[in-house]
Parts: structure tokens; C-alpha cells; sequence
């Protein structure tokens, strides 16, 4: 078997790879549930109706897209510029820290004044974090795939010590978890009786004004000079490891930034479950939207979708609430492989 | 012919890449003892029937038969094992292994408890006295020049008892010594019964050492003869298919020097010498040639006038002012106009469409952009301005540029280049790998700008482009720069001597004299 380059991709092949990856992806989980002993239409049917099928789950679904956009931008413009930051995971938990830090009664501030500091000080975190590692790559050719993927575990693990020991809430009961953001951090919710917040504006905007910074701008210009082509953009006069580095900024400002709205927006407190791998789905999300800023917000509802959904699916059906991991990963790989087909035709020999 | 039944028979091969037929009913004969020269231009099909000869595609009709039987389809290994062997126009040698260790790497069993050594040192040794491949086995091939490189290429082949020979414009890299070299053990082969295909654009070579000669343009055989029935005149028409545009090389005016080195040395991080004390003079209105082998530092004088290194010693002057330590912005800014070697590589951003490669050297500038934003209306009339002064044809503006032909993607280079109207030009090998006319148009466009004022400096490995072209011929040679000398002060064997090192054959004349000759 062999892959031989299409000249040209037809229209009606494009089309094909969103519809064809899915119909394989649900072809795939299917056989799993009917092994776990479950009706696949059925599982189907719930897995509609408990990520968007009711208000609630609409809420659940749209909650769950926030952090995910966040991360799926930070993802999206640093792989745009060819820096491989795994590192979103930590980068979200420093942004958390430091509004946890700032935001449980450190500064008194108003509403309006607040959460713009609290944002700002997360994505300034979250870009310190990714500088280091960044920095290591342009001077001394570290691998960041290396660094910013360990680099997670050293901060997750200091969050741990944070709220094990000297953030620990007294009136927690004994759970490790940090006090509560002061209500002047509170990012309120929009909708009555559901845990959808502000912060969906936050996340929105977000994307719209990386769209437009990638497009119109010149720093975005560079970006996408560098990430195509380091060597022509070299010749031409830009520097490279400056525009890595002012990226590194802005992506693990993203992330920092995911951190922050979680905190402030969802659980208003900073715990171990803050994020429960956002920032490496964040990947699967910029990698689904072919890097595209705004498609990030499309395919950051497709995962929380998938695992929200997901998640309802298997409470009602008592099956593992591991197949919501498998349904991102098969479908992450059906549409990889569908854009890989959609540009290459198998031969068979 | 030596023989009446064709060794390699190659009939009605045809080949599609969707809409796009690359070949269509070709055949194709050669006979043992033969040299057959297979030319075309670039994107007439050469490559693509080598390789489906090779089995690396296969073709949607036709056959290939070989000693009688017929060669399966799409096979790699049988075509190796059924004797072709190939020498491209890149070596693919390993420079930190022998010559020895490159001939036999691949040909012995993975698991064998020794190395029959002895054997095939002495089977080596045989081939190197029987063809005159003169190259010590025992050697890197690193310390080898790019002539023995060749030869150890041919080994490799001859090594593995290849019967059919096929080489890939193999005098690209070559000295015209260097080629003659070659010619001679091509013919040694061939009376010793292999058979050659040789792929060329050069028509000085098919006339001098081929037996027969095939043309190819668009896929389609459109011309085959006996060499020695046929002139350089008609081949060139059959390849172009009509009259060959000639260039008009109207006569210069030198005025002032616009750029100038004065013993320039440069080197890497690591103290290797890239330049060592070359000297040159650049005038408005001149077209200055440097001449020489791949590798001689062609690239590292290109960089050196592009801004991206910067002189260790000796002196640079731009336009009467010194150059310290200026990057490729300020070059640009000083009006110096940059055609690099690699098109797609350097020069452009293929992924990016027209409009965005088109300000890659000036998006800075304030008619581009302002408070960090881009101008799309300056983008668009930019990009409808060039693509039509300069004929450039793409399939959209949108399309990313890879997508391009290579003589469309360098005159979009050449237009960003010259709508900036510089007064230095530098040019690496403007005119590689394009076919006649994309060749011809780069060439009329580079004269005018010089004979509009322009001080033009081409670098090429084409010794005919250089003297078609230049007024004024420097030779590169490990890093130095020859004495100039006109064109119709030399010959090819001069140029060939000072190509391979002898820089002096032109201090004859002094610089001065050369210099002002004009």
C-alpha cells in the first residue's frame, strides 16, 4: 500500500471529510458500546440529549467550550508558528494561581476592575511560563516539546502543595482545595440555574481578536511567515527567535487565561480538578480546526460536546465513562486520517 | 545500429496526474553500445518517464521490455535487478563514509559473519582500471571534488553490474574540463557494451557524445535522429517547439561603482572560511557574472550582498558608504534587490498566496502598513500591478504560491525585486531550472534594469548564460574571486582552468585594465 498525492482536491472531497470522519468515528464507538453490552441507538440518542438535547446539557456543553477555546487558541498560535507548546496544562494552572493569589481577598477591587487585572496577571503568568522553555529553544535548541510537557507536572505538582498546605481552605472540611475568589472575581453566570458564565464572552472574543491579529496585522504576518518557513523569513529580515518568542507570550497568555476563567467563572475556587486535561485537549481542539482561530471555537463545542455527551451517555447507561476519552481520540484520528485522504489516494499493490 | 533487436524498448508509455497528461505514447529504443541523449525542457516529462522506467510510478498504459522480457510494472527492485542504474543530478553519497563503504553500502546480506572485503575491493579496483574512474577507494568521499564524487556514482552503479546507465544532467556540476572527462568514460562504456541515456538541456553535449537523440516536449516524442544527422539548430526548435527566443543584449554603459569588496574575508561560527579575500567592483549599468562550480562559495558571496553575513575583514562599500554589520532589512532599505537560489525555499513562502509574498521584503515599509496593520487595498493593487506587468500566472490570488510553476514563481520574485527599483542587484542562479522562455524573460528583464541604471550581479554554474549575459566575468574558486574579464577575452578552457582553481589565468590583464577596459 502506498500514498500517491492527489493533484487537486475536489470540492465534494472536502465536504466528505467532516461527514466521513464522523460516520467512522460513531462506526467505531459503536462497536465498543455494543461490547460494554448497550444499544448503540440508544447510546446514540443519549449522548445527543445530554450534550445539547436539553437547556441544562446546553449549558453544560457551552461551559465546557470556554476553557476549551482558550486552550485550543493558545495551541493553534503556537503550532502556527511551529512552537510545539504542550505545555497549556501548567500554563492554565499558573493563570489560576495567580488569580487565586490576587483574587481571595489579596486586593479589593470593583467587579469591572478586577477580573481585567485578574486576566491579565493569568495570561502574563501563563506567557512567563511558556517563556522559559521558549527561550531555552532559541538559545540552546532544547526541544520545548521536552520542556513544556514536564514542565506541567512541576507546576501541578506545586498547585498541590499549594492547597494541601499553605492555601488550604480551614473551612474546607479537610478538602484540599484554596479559598474562594472574593465576589468581585466572580465571573458571573448568564443563564439562570446553570453554570454557564461570562467568561463565554471572554473566550469568544478571544478568538475573534486572534482571528484578526493573525490576519491583519503585521506581528501576525510574521507569525505565519515563520511557522511556514523559517529560512525565507530570514531572508527577508524577520527575526525569528522574536517572533517565537513574542508567540510563546501570547499563547501561554491563552492559557493562562483559561485558568483564570475557570476560577473565576466555574468552580470559584482553585482545586486539583480545575481541569481535567483542557490543556491537552486544547490540542486536539486547534488540530481539528486546522489551526483556524475561529474554527477553534467550532471544534472546541464539537470535544465538549463529545465529552459531555459522552459523560451522560455512559451515567445513564452504567458503561465507563471512558468512552467519552475514546470518542475524542477516534474521532480526533478519523479526521486526521480524512484530511490525509482528502490530499492523498491510497494504491493498493 | 549495432544491433537490430533494442536492448531497452520503452512502447506507448503514457502517463495522467489527474487532468494533466505528463506523457503521452512515448517509446522508446536503445541498443547496447548506444548513447541516447533524451532532452526537453523542463517539465516536458523526462523525469516522470525515468521514473516510471524505475518503477517508482506506473504508467496507465504501455510497456517496457528489457533484454526480451517484459519488466513488471511499478517494481523498483526488479528494474535494479534487471541492470538500470541511475547517477542524479544530486549525488546521494554519505560524505563521512569511504568511497569504498558508498560503493558497496546496500549490496551486502544483513546477516553474513564477515565481509568478503578482499572481493570486492578487487572487483572496485577492476572497474576503476577498466573504465579509468580515477578515485582511491580508500578515501572520503568529503575530500573528494564534485568530478570524482561522479565518478564514484558510476561505480556505485557499474558496481551493482547496472547495464543501462541513465544520467541526470550529469555536467550540471562540472568544469568544462570536467565534462570532457566525463564524455571520455562514457564512451569507454559504451564500447564495452552498456548502454546510456543521457539527460540534458545542454545541446553542445548531444551533439558531442551522444550516438542518437530523442526529444521530448509536453510529454510527446516530438523529435528522434541520429546525432550525427541532425544541428544544435533544430534541436533547439524541436525542444522549444518554434523559433527560440533570442535575448537582446543591447551594449552597457558603466557609470559609477554602485557596490564594492575589497579583500572580503567572512566566516562561520566556527572559524571555517566561507569567503577569503575576494575583491570586486560592481557599476551601475553592468552586468557582472560570477562563474564557477557548485560550492565555491557562490551562496556565501549572495549572502554576504543580501545582508545575512557579514564581511570578518576587508571592506564593503554600498553605494560609496561603508557596510557594517546590516541585515537584510537594511539592505532592502538601501536598495538592494535580492533574487535567491532557491525559489521555494528562500526566496518565497509557498504555503502564503501572491499578495502576501509580494510584501514579504517590504511590509515594514509605511505605504504596506500602518500601526502594525496591513494595507489591504496597497496588498491588492501591489498584486494586480506585478502579476500583469510581469506576466505572472497564477491560478488565483489566493492560491498559495507553491502551487506555481518555477518560471512563474521567479517572476514574481523578479517583480517584488524590481518594482522596488534597486540600484544593486544580486541574482543566484536566476534562470535555474526554467524552460526557455521563462529563462529568456528573466534575462531581458535583468538587462533592462541594468541598462536602466542597475548594477546587476548574476551568479551562475551556466557558463553560456554568463557569457550571453555579462559584461564583466569574475570566477569563484574556494571562497576568491578571480581578476574580471570580458567575455570575449576568454574561452571556455580558460574559464574551465580558473573553475578549477587556477584564479590566476586572468591577472594576464591586470583588474585596472579589465576594469576600465569597457
Amino acid at each position: 500500500m502506498r500514498l500517491e498525492p492527489r493533484e487537486q482536491s475536489s470540492m465534494v472531497l472536502k465536504a466528505m471529510v467532516p461527514l466521513g470522519s464522523a460516520a467512522a468515528a460513531l462506526l467505531v464507538c459503536s462497536v465498543l458500546i455494543v461490547w460494554a453490552d448497550a444499544s448503540p441507538v440508544e447510546a446514540f440518542f443519549l449522548f445527543i440529549k445530554g450534550s445539547v438535547g436539553t437547556r441544562f446539557a446546553l449549558s453544560e456543553t457551552l461551559a465546557r467550550t470556554i476553557p476549551l477555546i482558550f486552550t485550543g487558541l493558545a495551541a493553534a498560535i503556537a503550532f502556527k508558528a511551529k512552537l510545539w507548546n504542550i505545555g497549556a496544562e501548567g500554563q492554565l494552572y499558573g493563570g489560576a494561581c495567580i488569580a487565586t493569589w490576587l483574587g481571595t481577598g489579596m486586593i479589593d477591587l470593583p467587579g469591572w476592575l478586577m477580573l481585567p487585572l485578574l486576566f491579565s496577571t493569568g495570561a502574563l503568568v501563563g506567557g512567563l511560563l511558556l517563556l522559559g522553555p521558549t527561550l531555552l529553544k532559541t538559545w540552546l535548541k532544547v526541544d520545548e516539546v521536552v520542556t513544556t510537557l514536564l514542565l506541567n507536572f512541576i507546576i501541578i505538582l506545586l498547585v498541590n502543595y499549594l492547597v494541601f498546605g499553605p492555601w488550604k481552605d480551614p473551612m474546607a472540611m479537610g478538602w484540599p482545595q484554596a479559598k474562594g475568589v472574593v465576589d468581585a472575581a466572580v465571573l458571573p453566570t448568564i443563564l439562570a440555574k446553570t453554570r454557564l458564565h461570562m467568561g463565554i464572552f471572554w473566550a469568544l472574543a478571544s478568538a475573534l481578536l486572534l482571528w484578526a491579529f493573525m490576519r491583519f496585522t503585521t506581528w501576525g504576518y510574521q507569525i505565519r511567515a515563520v511557522g511556514f518557513n523559517p529560512v525565507a523569513s530570514r531572508f527577508v529580515g524577520i527575526s525569528v527567535n522574536s517572533v517565537v518568542i513574542r508567540t510563546a507570550l501570547i499563547s501561554g497568555g491563552l492559557a493562562g487565561c483559561a485558568g483564570v476563567s475557570e476560577l473565576c467563572g466555574l468552580k470559584g475556587y482553585l482545586t486539583l480538578d480545575l481541569s481535567p486535561g483542557f490543556g491537552y485537549s486544547g490540542i486536539v481542539v486547534a488540530m481539528l480546526a486546522a489551526l483556524h482561530p475561529l474554527g477553534v471555537v467550532v471544534s472546541a463545542f464539537f470535544v465538549a460536546m463529545l465529552s459531555i455527551g459522552a459523560d451522560s451517555m455512559s451515567r445513564s447507561l452504567n458503561i465507563s465513562n471512558f468512552i467519552a476519552d475514546v470518542a475524542t481520540a477516534v474521532s480526533l484520528l478519523a479526521v486526521l486520517v480524512s484530511m490525509l485522504l482528502a490530499r492523498y489516494k491510497i494504491r493498493w499493490r | 545500429m549495432q544491433d537490430s533487436t533494442p536492448f531497452l524498448q520503452l512502447l506507448g508509455i503514457s502517463k495522467k496526474f489527474g487532468s494533466v497528461t505528463a506523457l503521452s505514447k512515448v517509446s522508446l529504443s536503445l541498443h547496447q553500445g548506444e548513447i541516447l541523449a533524451l532532452l526537453g525542457e523542463n517539465g516536458a516529462g523526462k523525469t516522470t518517464l525515468m521514473n516510471i522506467l524505475f518503477g517508482h510510478y506506473v504508467a496507465d498504459s504501455g510497456s517496457i521490455t528489457l533484454n526480451g522480457k517484459e519488466l513488471p510494472s511499478g517494481s523498483p527492485r526488479h528494474a535494479l535487478k534487471a541492470g538500470l542504474g541511475m547517477v542524479h543530478q544530486h549525488f546521494t553519497l554519505a560524505d563521512n563514509m569511504s568511497v569504498f563503504d558508498n560503493i558497496t553500502l546496500g549490496t551486502e546480506p544483513l546477516f553474513a559473519f564477515r565481509r568478503k572485503k578482499s572481493e570486492a575491493i578487487r572487483k572496485i579496483k577492476d572497474l576503476i582500471n577498466a573504465y579509468e574512474l580515477d578515485v582511491d577507494h580508500r578515501s572520503l568521499v568529503k575530500h573528494l571534488s564534485v568530478g570524482q564524487r561522479q565518478r564514484v556514482e558510476i561505480l556505485k552503479a557499474l558496481y551493482r553490474d547496472t547495464r543501462i546507465l541513465i544520467l541526470d544532467e550529469p555536467t550540471a556540476v562540472l568544469t568544462p574540463q570536467e565534462s570532457e572527462h566525463l564524455f571520455a568514460t562514457l564512451r569507454l562504456l559504451v564500447d564495452k557494451g552498456l548502454a546510456i541515456i543521457f539527460i540534458t538541456h545542454k545541446l553542445k553535449e548531444v551533439i558531442g557524445v551522444s550516438d542518437r537523440c530523442l526529444v521530448l516536449r509536453h510529454g510527446v516524442v516530438t523529435y528522434e535522429h541520429r546525432t550525427s544527422e541532425t544541428d544544435m539548430d533544430t534541436l533547439a526548435r524541436e525542444m522549444v517547439g518554434g523559433e527560440v527566443p533570442k535575448v537582446e543584449v543591447l551594449p552597457g554603459a558603466p557609470g559609477e561603482t554602485v557596490l564594492s569588496l575589497h579583500m572580503v574575508s567572512a566566516c562561520d561560527r566556527h572559524g571555517f572560511s566561507l569567503l577569503h579575500e575576494a575583491s570586486l567592483h560592481l557599476r551601475s549599468g553592468e552586468i557582472l557574472g560570477i562563474a564557477g562550480v557548485s560550492g565555491n562559495g557562490q551562496g556565501h558571496l549572495a549572502d554576504l550582498i543580501s545582508g545575512l553575513l557579514s564581511p570578518s575583514s576587508g571592506s564593503f562599500e554600498l553605494l560609496g558608504e561603508e557596510v557594517v554589520r546590516l541585515g537584510p532589512v537594511d539592505m532592502v532599505r538601501r536598495g538592494v534587490g535580492r533574487i535567491p537560489e532557491d525559489r521555494t525555499g528562500t526566496g518565497l513562502i509557498g504555503d502564503m498566496n501572491v499578495q502576501e509574498n509580494l510584501i514579504l521584503e517590504n511590509y515594514w515599509k509605511k505605504e504596506v502598513s500602518r500601526y502594525g496593520l496591513l494595507k489591504a487595498s496597497f496588498m491588492k493593487k501591489n498584486s494586480e500591478e506585478i502579476t500583469s506587468r510581469y506576466d505572472v500566472r497564477c491560478g488565483g490570488e489566493e492560491l498559495p504560491v507553491r502551487m506555481m510553476s518555477g518560471g512563474n514563481m521567479q517572476k514574481l520574485i523578479l517583480g517584488r525585486v524590481l518594482s522596488e527599483k534597486p540600484s544593486v542587484i544580486m541574482a543566484n542562479q536566476p534562470t535555474w531550472g526554467l524552460d526557455v522562455g521563462a529563462a529568456t524573460f528573466v534575462h531581458s528583464q535583468l538587462i533592462s534594469a541594468s541598462r536602466s541604471g542597475a548594477g546587476v550581479i548574476i551568479i551562475s554554474e551556466d557558463l553560456d548564460e554568463l557569457f550571453k549575459v555579462a559584461d564583466v566575468i569574475q570566477v569563484m574558486y574556494q571562497g576568491s574571486l578571480s581578476a574580471p574579464i570580458q567575455p570575449s577575452a576568454t574561452n571556455a578552457r580558460e574559464m574551465g582552468l580558473a573553475m578549477s582553481g587556477h584564479l590566476d589565468v586572468f591577472t594576464m590583464v591586470s583588474p585596472e585594465e579589465a576594469c576600465h577596459a569597457a
